[in-house]
């Protein structure tokens, strides 16, 4: 197929609505492994969590998904600081967080998984709001409502996240919990209540990025595998511990899928986007704006 | 008095005995007749699944009522395959290894039945199959038996009556785009579209497939857009069914006709979210309320097949699997009492010589299994306003368009009229 510049604009346009949607469901991950060495495997399943949370909300009272998971934030919160303490109780103080950790998030992903099932059932969910159907036209730009609103939900929850990681206290423990965790410790900072603070906000996100999925598609339980790849590709490939790295590779994953579906074949957007990962690790192995 | 007591002891004893000897007779004949197989009761299909599931629940339970099979109970004993081919072997190793199972009935889906067909041939057992597209194809299996009623040509006839209706619209199309995900069903049924266009003398000018996993559809369109086609044919599962028709809409794909094998429009989840999306899709179905499809027992079993299905939170509307997976029982059923026995030769031997009357009419059986004759229809959705699912079942709003046996209407077209 010809290089149509309309047809590439389109695509380009496409994968960074398509990214921001991507820094959203990855954005948890960033803070979990990238920041806190905590290989949240059941990250998706939060997320899937977020998307029946707003599903409730939506067809029970009509409340925009975005806003039930504003709402839902503090609730998120707290389930993943409660869910740290046990990771933290169980494996991290005795140093069996590698490999029992990493089975215990996968337990945790299934559970979720089954107890989704047991209540919901099977069927597709779907939510209903104004911005679901209409397009806005520029010209050759076709700008869904659809994915337009994730994506400006997204950028925002980026920027307050970036902005409380740098400004505060606390969020600059964080960033210093993930670098040198005995001086945080000499600071008087208690690694262990600074780590579950941030696995708190980690999965907070997950409440909006739940909403951003179940505005774009249909969501059943197990949908949330899907994504387990793509989450840690894209936390891998910005480099750990860096905020707008991962956004700049979800954008650029976001962007490759789409031109790559559009004008070579979208089979061959999942092996042309991970190889764009492995070339970038090949040259900079610590992601686009990891720290050397 | 001890001759007497001699005596009582010895009848005592000959009635004990006897009434041993017939024990293993009776509890023989109180043991229930055990059906397995693999469903999707969670991933992807699982909305067919436990559809499915519910439909042959409701017919074993009046085959109990009524006194069971060879006056014994019916047991259904099944396992989750999650959606997962991988999980298919060993269900049903365990079914007829460990569970011992009578009779063994398949899970729902394409990519489902084939990795039983190992497990089952060796073991000459009769497998009725719940809807896959061209199974036995390369197996060639004697006792393979498939409900969906897609012919003996499976790849095509399941297909052909989408291009035959494509055909009527004006103006007549030309030229054709095919899409459909990289799995089983979609690819057996992309590689009947081209097989038919190429005979109907159609251009194709997109052929291409996509990951199922694909989140944005809107750039597959676009790319498809700038083909300019008459004719778009897709072949999809319910996720991404769901996610082209929404991107068509996005784009605002301009067309003659669209639709094909879009499996999802046949469910109540998906009709009710994409309500008026569907307008103007002209879609494969299995059956539409209408007057040419009122067979005997179809209203029956909807009457009591739907408020159950609301209460276990299965398909509401139970148009499409459900009436086959409850047919596929009373095939197996019949077959079962009238060889008086489970003699899996002489069940299949039954099966391929009898007309089966059934809620979804009759069914004769061809040599490969298939039905003899193909009965897939096409519908064109049609005056769909708002999310409603009643709307869903009266007649008229889905419009037989094809084949001419069953048609209650005429193509509508341009779809990019229609649509809105």
């Amino acid at each position: 197929m010809g290089v149509s510049l309309d047809l590439l604009l389109g695509a380009v346009v496409a994968g960074v609505l398509l990214g921001g949607f991507y820094a959203a469901v990855s954005v948890g991950i960033a803070i979990s492994f990238g920041m806190l060495d905590i290989v949240n495997i059941a990250h998706p399943a939060f997320i899937i969590l977020g998307s029946y949370a707003a599903y409730i909300v939506n067809s029970s009272f009509g409340l925009d998904p975005v806003v039930t998971a504003i709402v839902m934030l503090p609730v998120f919160f707290v389930l993943g600081a409660a869910v740290y303490e046990i990771y933290y109780a169980v494996f991290e103080r005795r140093g069996d967080e590698a490999l029992r950790g990493l089975a215990f998030f996968f337990g945790l992903l299934f559970i979720v998984e089954v107890a989704l099932i047991l209540v919901f059932g099977v069927d597709y969910r779907f939510v209903e709001a104004r911005y679901i159907g209409p397009t806005l036209h520029y010209g050759p730009i076709d700008l869904p409502l659809r994915m337009l609103v994730p994506f400006a939900v997204s950028i925002l929850l980026m920027a307050g996240l970036q902005l409380y990681l740098s400004r505060t206290f606390t969020g600059r423990a964080i960033m210093a919990v993930s670098q040198d965790r005995l001086a945080l410790q000499l600071m008087s900072a208690s690694p262990a209540k600074i780590k579950r603070i941030a696995f708190g906000i980690s999965i907070a996100t997950a409440a909006l990025a739940g909403a951003f999925l179940i505005i774009i598609q249909p969501v059943e339980p197990s949908i949330g595998r899907d994504y387990i790849g793509r989450v840690f590709a894209i936390t891998v490939l910005g480099g750990l511990g860096s905020f707008p790295g991962m956004l700049a590779a979800a954008v650029l994953l976001g962007v490759v899928e789409s031109i790559t579906a559009t004008f070579y074949g979208p089979s061959w957007s999942p092996a042309v986007a991970f190889g764009v990962l492995l070339l970038t690790l090949a040259f900079r192995p610590s992601g686009i704006m990891g720290r050397r | 008095m001890g001759r007497r007591l001699l005596h009582a002891m010895n009848r005592w004893l000959a009635a004990t005995i006897f009434a041993a000897s017939l024990a293993p007779v009776t509890a023989g004949a109180a043991e229930p007749i055990k059906i397995g197989f693999g469903m999707a009761l969670t991933g992807g299909l699982a909305g067919n699944g436990k559809a499915a599931l519910v439909a042959m629940q409701i017919w074993a339970e009046e085959m109990n009522a009524k006194g069971g099979l060879l006056g014994r109970p019916v047991q259904l004993v099944y396992y989750d395959d999650q959606t997962n081919p991988a999980q298919v072997p060993g269900i049903y190793t365990k079914l007829l290894d460990v569970d011992k199972v009578d009779l063994v009935i398949s899970g729902y889906g394409t990519n489902l039945q084939a990795p039983a067909m190992p497990v089952i041939m060796p073991r000459g057992m009769v497998f009725i199959g719940l809807f896959g597209l061209a199974v036995n194809d390369q197996f060639h299996y004697d006792r393979f038996f498939q409900i969906q009623p897609n012919g003996e040509n499976a790849k095509i006839s399941s297909i052909e009556g989408f291009f035959a209706a494509a055909m009527t619209a004006k103006p007549t199309p030309k030229t054709v785009a095919i899409v459909g995900a990289d799995a089983e069903y979609p690819k057996v049924a992309t590689e009947g579209a081209r097989e038919i266009v190429q005979k109907l003398g159609l251009k194709i000018v997109y052929d291409r497939s996509y990951p199922p996993t694909t989140v944005d559809y809107t750039p597959i369109v676009r790319a498809i857009q700038a083909t300019g086609p008459d004719v778009v044919y897709l072949a999809s599962y319910p996720p991404d069914s769901a996610g082209m028709v929404r991107a068509v809409h996005e784009v605002g794909l301009k067309t003659t006709v669209f639709g094909g094998g879009l499996i999802g429009l046949q469910f109540a989840a998906l009709k009710q979210q994409l309500g008026e999306m569907l307008n103007g899709i002209i879609c494969y179905d299995l059956y539409a309320p209408s007057p040419t499809m009122n067979f005997p027992g179809i209203t029956e079993f909807l009457t009591k097949y739907q408020p159950r299905a609301k209460a276990e939170g299965a398909d509401q509307l139970g148009f499409y699997l459900p009436p086959f997976a409850y047919a596929a029982m009373q095939v197996l059923g019949q077959a079962v009492e009238t060889t008086k026995g489970l003699d899996q030769g002489k069940i299949a031997q039954y099966i391929h010589a009898t007309t089966f009357k059934t809620v979804v009419g009759d069914i004769k059986f061809a040599t490969n299994g298939e039905w003899a004759k193909a009965r897939i229809i096409f519908v064109q959705y049609r005056g769909i306003a708002g999310n409603d699912l009643d709307q869903f079942k009266k007649p008229g709003v889905e419009v037989i368009v094809a084949p001419d046996e069953f048609r209650t209407g005429d193509v509508e077209a341009p779809y990019t009229d229609i649509r809105h």
